[in-house]
């Protein structure tokens, strides 16, 4: 259906939605980043367009090590990610682990929980004045750091390797037994079956799993701030070179801000070369059986399943505990009560405020876009749907520093100034955390026949009112299971808000990082429980919702 | 109100496809109008360019006096039911039937009752505080019928129906369909591609084959007569052959089929030269002389015997013996001679037109 030359823009409400939608997303996408390219090539050194900057990336130590180490971590943590990932998707798949469904939804909240507390909580037990270096040091053995490169890969392989447990075990899920019996009929022993059937047709699972690991690695922020201590990857840089008030230099960091999603961009070509082509459908008819172990056995295959998920949820606990610890100054405690909460409540109520008003204004233009947006990328099929829908996941390749120091130096001037304005971080939520809503969404819709669509119209009710009063009302699950997980990554958001805030526009995540930074921990503690607290709400709502058949990816 | 249903000359493309071309028909009012053809030949595309679903690119149609080609699809008052029933699944089986007349803003008892006897002539009355999830297929099929006629629309369509439904509901649901119609009166315009559903159902049928009506006419017509070889091989069992027509006086075309036969067929029109003809296997029969063939295989049906009848240059024909008219079966390798009811087989010229009155 191309060739109508003779066709005319129809003038009505959906060409207004496909405009507007562009619009915004030209705006507070494109022109941000429009920004940040330009400033990139100019330098307070060097007169006129110049790689000044990219020069000096690439030849001075300071910068180029970043890069390298930032590549470290990330190959690192999506190779321990993957191992883990895959394995316990295996025996979780194919074996009667105990408890299977609750470990399944303990591995989604640990993945859903914000990640810098993941790295804070582990300085709780292994920092400097960690619980359990205290422990070791009064016995008398060395205690292991967790600063540092190995501790940044330990957290963030806790953190993540659920991307690649979720990817493969969907897959693993959906091969149907019959290959496998084939392959068994045929003659092939059970080791050489896992060899050459079963993990050859989920690879582009596992290694689209991956690539989300990578990309989330490159991407955060607040993991390798609070760790790193020396150990400087790129996105710190970005936000020292920013930020920091001894060498602000917003050319180099815009250009640091290129290099970084000039990685992402080719980490996503990656994907689609390697993970596209190489996707197998397969129609499930019988769905792979589990087999039934018992006794040692059983134990055997369920217990490092335990272990891992019990060092993912580890920050949590501790987290909890810590809030309800109250310390003096030189971290002696002072008993076990509330006064955590009563200080955030009396210092920090507006962050907490802030928190959940910019989120909740942020969830109902993601909703109404979203339902919106999904519907003209399934229904309304053509150039603009086609523009949007590579705007929309544009977001994918911008890390959230960047996607901040661009909002910041495409608004801080004439005609629009937005900067410190809690309609900026409204907006940088909206943008970043909209693909959730939408992918869920047109998933949904994709599923759903148009023909109910046609019935409507058909007894008379006009397309515009079938699709308020039908269309929009029955893609509502598969928009609000999304809008959740928006809502979460909103209120869990630090690498945008971070270098969006002002004084009067902070959120809870921002005060965690400030109290951890100045050693204050019961107080961060108080505000990670509040978040993650709010976070296991949120998910137990959406399993209720979704009857457990919730998808993260 | 129901109406008679006019296209003239119906066009659709698809880029550079043409998928209709040029499309005439009339309808009658309360007539039971069936599109037939194989998959691909058009007949759902004609269908939603009636029901406004597909864009027209050429040709007119009329409800009645109405030219339509620019009325919406909302504003076009036709019932439709969906291959797939398109029943809405968050809607219970009441609220699905009542959709239509809440969207024509009929009163609220007028509604009820409406709704009511609807259900009571589909069958489901009992069922009308279900969800749709908690409905067999055949149910669902009787809401989707049920929401179409509720507003008495001027013209009822329907998308392959049973397609979705197993061989004994499908036969159920066609009587129920076909006397439903008869006594609503509503103009029906029906699209399958099982000939044997269309001829049971039909007062008409229009057999379409590559965006092309190829015969429009009463089952027993299209059965009896086909107008070409695309529809003698399509609506039941033909077997064609290929014969000269030697000449041709008085009407009465003669007719040298392989030199092995010759046969006079009466004709509407003078023709001589390469011809074909095609004959039912009923229309077949044993004789004493005609062409020489060899049984290869015979199946018994019970009231008829089906025989596969080698002929001496190689071609199969099947043939049909009613076992009410013959007490001998033919046995396997018997050498037969077949003949034809020369005033009841079907004769095309080289154009594929046909000759036989």
């Amino acid at each position: 259906m191309t060739d109508r030359p003779r066709r005319k823009i129809k003038l009505d409400f959906w060409f207004f939605v496909k405009a507007s939608v562009i619009l915004a997303l030209c705006l507070f996408i494109v022109y941000p980043f429009y920004t940040i390219l330009t400033k990139s090539v100019f330098s307070s050194k060097v007169e006129g367009i110049t790689l000044y900057n990219f020069q000096r990336f690439f030849t001075k130590k300071y910068y180029y090590r970043t890069l390298l180490r930032s590549l470290v971590i990330c190959s690192f943590t999506t190779l321990f990610a993957c191992i883990i990932g895959v394995f316990i998707a295996y025996v979780m798949t194919r074996y009667n682990v105990l408890g299977k469904n609750v470990l399944h939804v303990f591995i989604i909240l640990s993945l859903m929980s914000p990640p810098f507390i993941g790295a804070y909580s582990w300085i709780v037990l292994l920092g400097r004045n960690g619980l359990i270096t205290q422990a070791l040091t009064a016995i008398g053995l060395p205690a292991p750091t967790i600063y540092g490169r190995n501790g940044i890969i330990f957290v963030f392989t806790l953190h993540l390797f659920p991307y690649v447990y979720l990817y493969t075990s969907g897959a693993m899920n959906s091969i149907d037994s019959s290959l496998e019996e084939a392959a068994e009929n045929l003659g092939m022993n059970k080791l050489k079956r896992i060899m050459t059937i079963t993990l050859p047709v989920v690879l582009p699972s596992i290694l689209a799993g991956c690539i989300m690991v990578f990309m989330t690695c490159l991407a955060d922020f607040g993991t390798p701030m609070l760790l790193g201590e020396g150990y400087t990857v790129l996105p710190v840089l970005v936000y020292n070179e920013y930020m920091s008030e001894s060498a602000t230099d917003p050319y180099m960091a815009s250009a640091l801000s290129v290099v970084i999603v000039a990685c992402s961009m080719v980490m996503l070509a990656l994907q689609k070369l390697v993970v596209e082509k190489k996707n197998y459908t397969m129609s499930t008819l019988r769905p792979p059986q589990e087999t039934k172990l018992h006794g040692v056995k059983r134990f055997l295959a369920s217990f490092p399943v335990y272990l891992v998920i019990f060092f993912a949820l580890l920050p949590q606990i501790v987290v909890v505990c810590q809030s309800f610890v109250e310390r003096s100054f030189s971290g002696v405690v002072q008993g076990i009560n509330l006064n955590n909460y009563r200080a955030i409540l009396k210092r920090l109520g507006q962050n907490i405020f802030n928190t959940y008003a910019f989120s909740l204004a942020a969830i109902v233009f993601i909703v109404i876009l979203g339902i919106l947006i999904s519907y003209v990328l399934v229904r309304k099929k053509g150039k603009a749907a086609t523009v949007i829908d590579t705007l929309i996941m544009f977001p994918y390749v911008i890390p959230g520093s960047v996607l901040g120091i661009g909002l910041i130096v495409a608004f801080n001037r004439k005609p629009l100034i937005l900067v410190g304005t809690a309609a900026i971080m409204i907006i940088s939520y909206v943008v970043r955390k909209l693909p959730y809503t939408v992918r869920s969404g047109s998933a949904f819709l994709y599923q759903m026949d148009p023909s109910v669509e046609e019935a409507s119209i058909n007894l008379g009710v006009s397309p515009m009112k079938t699709f308020f009063t039908m269309t929009a009302r029955m893609m509502l699950p598969g928009i609000m299971s999304g809008a959740v997980l928006s809502w979460i990554t909103c209120i869990n958001e630090l690498s945008s808000s971070i270098m969006l805030y002002s004084g009067k526009t902070s959120t809870i995540a921002v005060a965690i990082y400030q109290e951890v930074v100045r050693m204050s921990d019961g107080t961060a503690a108080a505000l990670a429980t509040i978040l993650s607290v709010t976070t296991v709400i949120s998910m137990l709502i959406v399993f209720r919702a979704t009857k457990g058949k919730v998808k993260i990816v | 109100m129901s109406n008679e249903v006019i296209i003239k000359n119906a066009v659709k493309r698809y880029g550079d496809f043409t998928a209709l071309h040029g499309v005439s028909l009339n309808i009658e009012k309360g007539e039971f109008f069936t599109l037939l053809g194989p998959s691909g030949c058009g007949k759902t595309t004609l269908l939603r360019m009636i029901a406004g679903f597909n864009s027209i690119e050429g040709g007119d149609f009329y409800f009645g006096e109405n030219r339509i080609n620019d009325v919406p699809a909302h504003k076009r008052d036709i019932g439709m039911v969906f291959q797939n029933y398109a029943i809405f699944p968050h809607l219970t089986v009441e609220e699905n039937v009542a959709y239509g007349l809440k969207a024509r803003k009929v009163d609220k008892k007028e509604i009820d009752r409406r709704v009511k006897e609807a259900l009571e002539l589909v069958q489901i009355a009992p069922l009308a505080s279900r969800k749709p999830s908690e409905l067999s297929g055949g149910q669902q099929q009787r809401v989707a019928l049920a929401r179409a006629f509720v507003i008495e629309p001027s013209v009822l369509l329907m998308d392959e129906p049973l397609s979705n439904l197993d061989a004994k509901l499908r036969v159920q649901m066609r009587s129920i369909i076909k006397k439903l119609q008869r006594r609503l009166g509503i103009t029906t315009i029906y699209v399958t591609h099982d000939q044997e559903e269309a001829l049971a159902i039909s007062d008409r049928i229009a057999v379409m084959n590559q965006g092309k009506v190829m015969q429009v006419g009463t089952p027993s017509e299209i059965y009896a007569k086909p107008e070409n070889p695309f529809v003698a091989g399509f609506i039941g069992v033909s077997n064609f052959l290929n014969c000269d027509v030697v000449s041709c006086e008085n009407g009465v075309a003669k007719v040298s089929i392989k030199g092995e036969l010759d046969i006079d067929v009466p004709v509407r029109k003078a023709y001589t030269g390469k011809a074909q003809l095609s004959a039912r296997p009923e229309q077949l029969f044993f004789s004493e002389t005609g062409m020489p063939g060899k049984v290869m295989f015979s199946t018994f049906l019970g009231d008829f015997i089906e025989y596969e009848v080698e002929l001496d240059d190689g071609q199969m024909l099947i043939i049909n013996e009613y076992t009410k008219d013959t007490a001998k079966v033919h046995e396997v390798g018997e050498k037969v001679f077949i003949s034809f009811d020369a005033t009841r087989i079907s004769l095309y010229n080289e154009a594929e037109e046909v000759l036989s009155k």
